[in-house]
């Protein structure tokens, strides 16, 4: 019983139809059922196949219709350019300070989001109290309002707290449109976890943060970690903040990388361009490559199922 | 021992004790009460006012609703967003449902499979644009290789197209969020009793007819989370058409959501920018109040 | 006033009532078991105890003090909880010490107490395990380890053998009772399972739809239930409960009943208690033991009447054969011995012991006598 509560709902657990003997016969269902898989396997890489081989050959080699080839001269130099050297917007910098930018507005982001929310989920599990369900309900409908709604004021209010156009900026308004969620993934969680363990703690004495610290919070490791993914994934990736909140030296990579690909004046550097958008994902992808595992628990866990 | 010995009447730091979590609670709830709510509420008023590059308060009644309703660009917008919107719900729970099913088969590296059909999931909506813009580009991408392999007459030109180019985006917009579908229907399939499927077979049930009558009917709930999720991300989509047309060609590939934007912040009609918000809201408030509000009573 | 003194507290949820004016007064050293179907209110009322809920009347208090507002942790109580509830994250000697850590006892006194509780629980060897590696029963004890530690005034059982497998239950039980024994601490145990409850108990309350039905020992629970509640609830089988008519028979009361083959019979009370109710509808209840064969009639008794009943169904449970017959419509149970030769259909000499039998007042469900 008393061991962590998981929030795997059987993603890696035994298929519902038990039938062993399939696993080593190839019938001809069985060879048809693998080339579908394969063929949508294909149609899932082949964007990001095209992304890589572009990115690695002359710009020569694309506009004579060759994007589907690989490289015949193989080139890091477009690398080189969308790093340091494109020129995104006015100045001639490459997306390097842009990446640096959106590590700082990430990091802490990510970091302050979690925590508050693994503290709301554990107030509204552990110590709920009248309303606080009505108040969930609320905090989960933020979630999803379409941020179209916020943006004038938010601008306004940026402004009055003397944070607009800046990374701190960017970081408040991440904050407070991702608490919602990370309330979200730690209340389902702690809802599952004992109640029996929090009565027996506070009839061994520990108070409201001592539960927390030493009970609560050593046992959330899985939740922790599909939320900080789904955090940094959404803070990452996000586009629309990025392109209302910042100025030109405050701007996130997804808004320089727009910048960068959308820019007309010059030649359309498509490898740049390519080795701009897998910089932009890397992050996102190297996480989800690493830690994959729980991101996809997490979302079976009911990342939407409130 | 020796701790029986304590005041029994609630001194101050008793009572701050049992205010502890409300207190803990209260940042979220202050920065949610004015950041969600407090928000809403003013884009609304600005919504009945006559703001321009910046708020004001001149009081203009429905006026702004009414000129919205006129305005071509929206009407575009709001046809745009049912094709695409339908389209992309449609289809992502389709193939989403095939893949899940086909995944629940026993099949060998089941976990690499599904990493790959996942992993766009993890992009930014502007990667993903980049991505299929210039894939799409008649110039360079597909069309241009086909041609190169020898089909001379070979065109797709959607993205170039104003017709079909609204048609692009749902391509890329499922490419990136199909397998996440596919993922909430495989937990949803995984958590069908597992007997309730051996009493199927033993009665004499094919596998479709297994699938048809006794496992899809059960993913309901999964088909619901599934809809709202998209619908509301569906609502809400804005990256993914400004790095993939950029709203165009010309004003094809509009969605309120790129409309909101350039009028409040280019067109400088902030009141109409507002009154394309509020309906925005409305929309998705639709879907996701009633949605929320059986999930959270279940849980009571 | 006793050591734990409960006093008209009760509980309400909005506008509901869980639990209605109770008064127990429970003295120091005794076992008082808290038993009846679930949704009775014996958790809460536990819980009351415990402090983790708040009580909306009345007063609870211990060794004197009264304990409305105090938290559960300064109440010198300790609980073992039905999940036993041990941290999942700490070794067996991190949750029995975490108590002590937060009262603020020394480290060198910890490990005392520690070694102390674990040399009497036998679980000295599992002190550097997590609980996951635990048994049920090990964890089992290590949930006790953890509340004896504290040395506390009153020990709190919620269902703390409900998860256990039968035989390591009924072993458990015994070793509960051995301890209680042998430290003589006082403890207040809740349970559904009205077996532990006559086996552990020196007080049992038999509570229902937030009301404490009867207090009283155990022996005094099962000879002499104050409702037909407590008298279906405790024992097994249950007590037979069957509609039956006092009337005067040779100028004394006897209860008349009505057999499956449409027959009546009359069987004399013992004593005269029931003199005052001639004329009466009554429900009679005999507990099985005291319906028998003939030969396995309690030799002591002096009111043992033979009836001829229809035998409806036999069920040889090994020891015993369990032997049913239809009075006033009521299946009636009796427990003969294994190897009388009886079958279904036969019409068989039943001994009714009407020493041991109650009666109740059909209206109200109340003992009559």
């Amino acid at each position: 019983m008393s061991t962590a509560p998981s929030v795997e709902t059987g993603a890696t657990a035994a298929p519902a139809v038990e039938n062993r003997s399939r696993l080593f016969q190839f019938s001809p269902a069985r060879i048809v059922l693998y080339a579908i898989l394969a063929i949508f396997c294909i149609y899932y890489l082949l964007p990001l196949y095209v992304m890589v081989v572009n990115s690695l050959k002359p710009l020569s080699e694309i506009t004579a219709g060759g994007m589907m080839a690989l490289p015949q001269q193989w080139t890091l130099a477009p690398w080189g350019s969308a790093w340091s050297t494109a020129q995104v917007g006015v100045e001639a910098t490459g997306l390097r300070p842009y990446f640096i930018n959106s590590i700082l507005m990430v990091v802490p982001a990510v970091a302050i989001s979690t925590l508050l929310g693994a503290l709301n989920g554990y107030v509204l599990t552990k110590w709920a109290f009248r309303g606080s369900t009505i108040l969930f309900g609320l905090l989960l409908f933020g979630c999803f309002i379409p941020f179209q709604m916020v943006l004038i004021p938010m601008a306004r209010m940026l402004g009055l707290m003397g944070l607009a156009g800046s990374v701190p900026g960017l970081v408040f308004v991440h904050l407070v449109y991702g608490i919602g969620f990370s309330t979200l993934y730690f209340r389902n969680y702690y809802a599952a976890f004992p109640t029996e363990l929090v009565r027996a703690a506070q009839i061994d004495g520990a108070g409201f943060f001592t539960i927390f610290w030493r009970i609560l919070l050593p046992s959330s490791g899985p939740i922790a970690v599909v939320c900080i993914i789904w955090q940094f994934t959404n803070i990452w990736n996000d586009f629309l903040f990025g392109a209302s909140f910042s100025d030109f030296d405050s701007q996130p990579m997804t808004v320089a990388l727009n910048n960068l690909v959308q820019s007309s004046t010059g030649v359309k550097e498509y490898n740049v361009h390519f080795a701009g958008a897998i910089m932009a994902a890397l992050p996102t992808l190297l996480v989800y490559i690493v830690a994959g595992r729980f991101f996809v628990r997490g979302l079976m866990a009911g990342s939407v199922k409130g | 021992m020796a701790f029986t010995e304590t005041a029994t009447r609630p001194g101050p730091v008793d009572r701050l004790r049992d205010a502890l979590p409300k207190l803990v609670l209260s940042p979220t709830v202050a920065i949610v009460a004015i950041f969600v709510y407090g928000f809403i509420v003013f884009t609304f008023y600005l919504s009945f006012t006559n703001s321009r590059i910046l708020p004001q308060f001149g009081w203009v009644g429905w006026q702004n609703y009414e000129n919205l309703f006129r305005i071509r660009a929206w009407d575009t917008a709001v046809t745009n967003l049912i094709i695409f919107g339908s389209l992309y719900i449609i289809i992502c729970c389709a193939l989403g449902l095939l893949l899940a099913i086909l995944l629940d088969q026993r099949i060998r590296a089941e976990g690499f499979i599904r990493t790959i059909y996942l992993y766009p999931m993890a992009l930014s909506f502007i990667v993903t644009g980049v991505a299929w813009k210039w894939f799409l580009d008649p110039g360079i991408g597909l069309e241009a290789v086909v041609r190169g392999w020898g089909w001379e007459s070979f065109t797709f030109g959607w993205i170039k197209d104003r017709e079909m180019a609204i048609y692009t985006i749902v391509i890329a917009a499922v490419w990136q969020t199909s397998g996440f579908v596919m993922a909430m229907f495989l937990a949803g399939l995984r958590g069908i009793d597992s007997e309730m499927m051996k009493a199927a077979q033993i009665d004499g049930a094919s596998t479709f007819a297994l699938y048809r009558r006794i496992v899809i009917p059960q993913l309901r709930p999964a088909f619901m989370s599934a809809f709202v999720v998209l619908a509301h991300m569906a609502i809400k989509s804005y990256d993914l058409v400004i790095a993939l047309t950029g709203g165009g060609p010309g004003t094809a590939t509009e969605l309120p959501a790129t409309f909101m934007y350039s009028y409040t912040f280019t067109r400088n009609q902030m009141g109409i920018g507002a009154a394309s918000a509020v309906i925005m809201l409305m929309t998705i408030a639709a879907i996701i109040v009633p949605y929320l509000w059986s999930e959270l009573r279940e849980k009571r | 006033m006793g050591f734990l003194d409960i006093k008209q507290a009760t509980k309400t949820y909005g506008s509901v009532k869980v639990l209605h004016e109770t008064n127990i007064a429970v003295e120091e050293g005794e076992f008082l078991v808290l038993v009846g179907p679930s949704g009775c209110g014996k958790s809460t009322l536990l819980n009351m105890i415990a402090g983790l809920e708040a009580i909306t009347s009345g007063e609870i208090a211990i060794r004197g003090r009264s304990m409305n507002g105090v938290k559960p942790a300064d109440r010198n109580i300790a609980m073992v909880f039905q999940s036993y509830a041990l941290y999942p994250n700490m070794t067996v000697k991190g949750n029995i010490a975490f108590g002590m850590e937060m009262h603020g006892i020394a480290k060198p006194e910890r490990e005392k107490r520690i070694g102390q509780v674990a040399d009497l629980l036998q679980i000295s060897h599992l002190l550097d395990r997590k609980p996951g590696q635990l048994s049920g029963g090990q964890r089992q004890r290590v949930a006790m380890g953890r509340a004896l530690v504290r040395e506390p005034d009153v020990f709190l059982f919620d269902e703390p053998l409900s998860n256990l497998d039968a035989k390591l239950r009924v072993d458990m039980r015994t070793e509960i009772k051995k301890l209680h024994q042998k430290l003589g601490t006082t403890i207040v145990y809740v349970t559904h399972d009205q077996i532990e409850a006559l086996t552990l108990s020196t007080r049992i309350a038999v509570m229902f739809g937030g009301y404490v039905q009867q207090l009283g020992t155990p022996k005094e629970i099962y000879d002499n239930p104050a409702n037909m509640f407590v008298a279906g609830f405790m024992g097994s089988p249950s007590m037979n409960l069957f509609p039956a008519k006092v009337v005067s028979a040779n100028g004394a009361a006897a209860a008349e009943i009505s057999l499956a083959n449409g027959s009546a019979a009359t069987i004399p009370f013992a004593g005269d208690r029931m003199s005052a109710s001639v004329g009466r509808d009554i429900v009679l209840g005999i507990r099985p033991e005291a319906i028998t064969d003939r030969d396995g009639a309690d030799r002591n008794s002096k009111a043992i009447h033979i009836v001829e009943a229809p035998v409806e169904v036999t069920e040889p449970a090994g020891s015993d054969t369990f032997v049913v017959s239809q009075i006033g419509g009521k299946d009636v149970t009796g427990r003969f011995r294994a190897d009388v030769a009886v079958k279904a259909g036969d019409v068989f000499p039943f001994a009714f012991n009407m020493e041991k039998a109650v009666a109740f007042d059909p209206e109200s469900e109340q003992r009559i006598a």
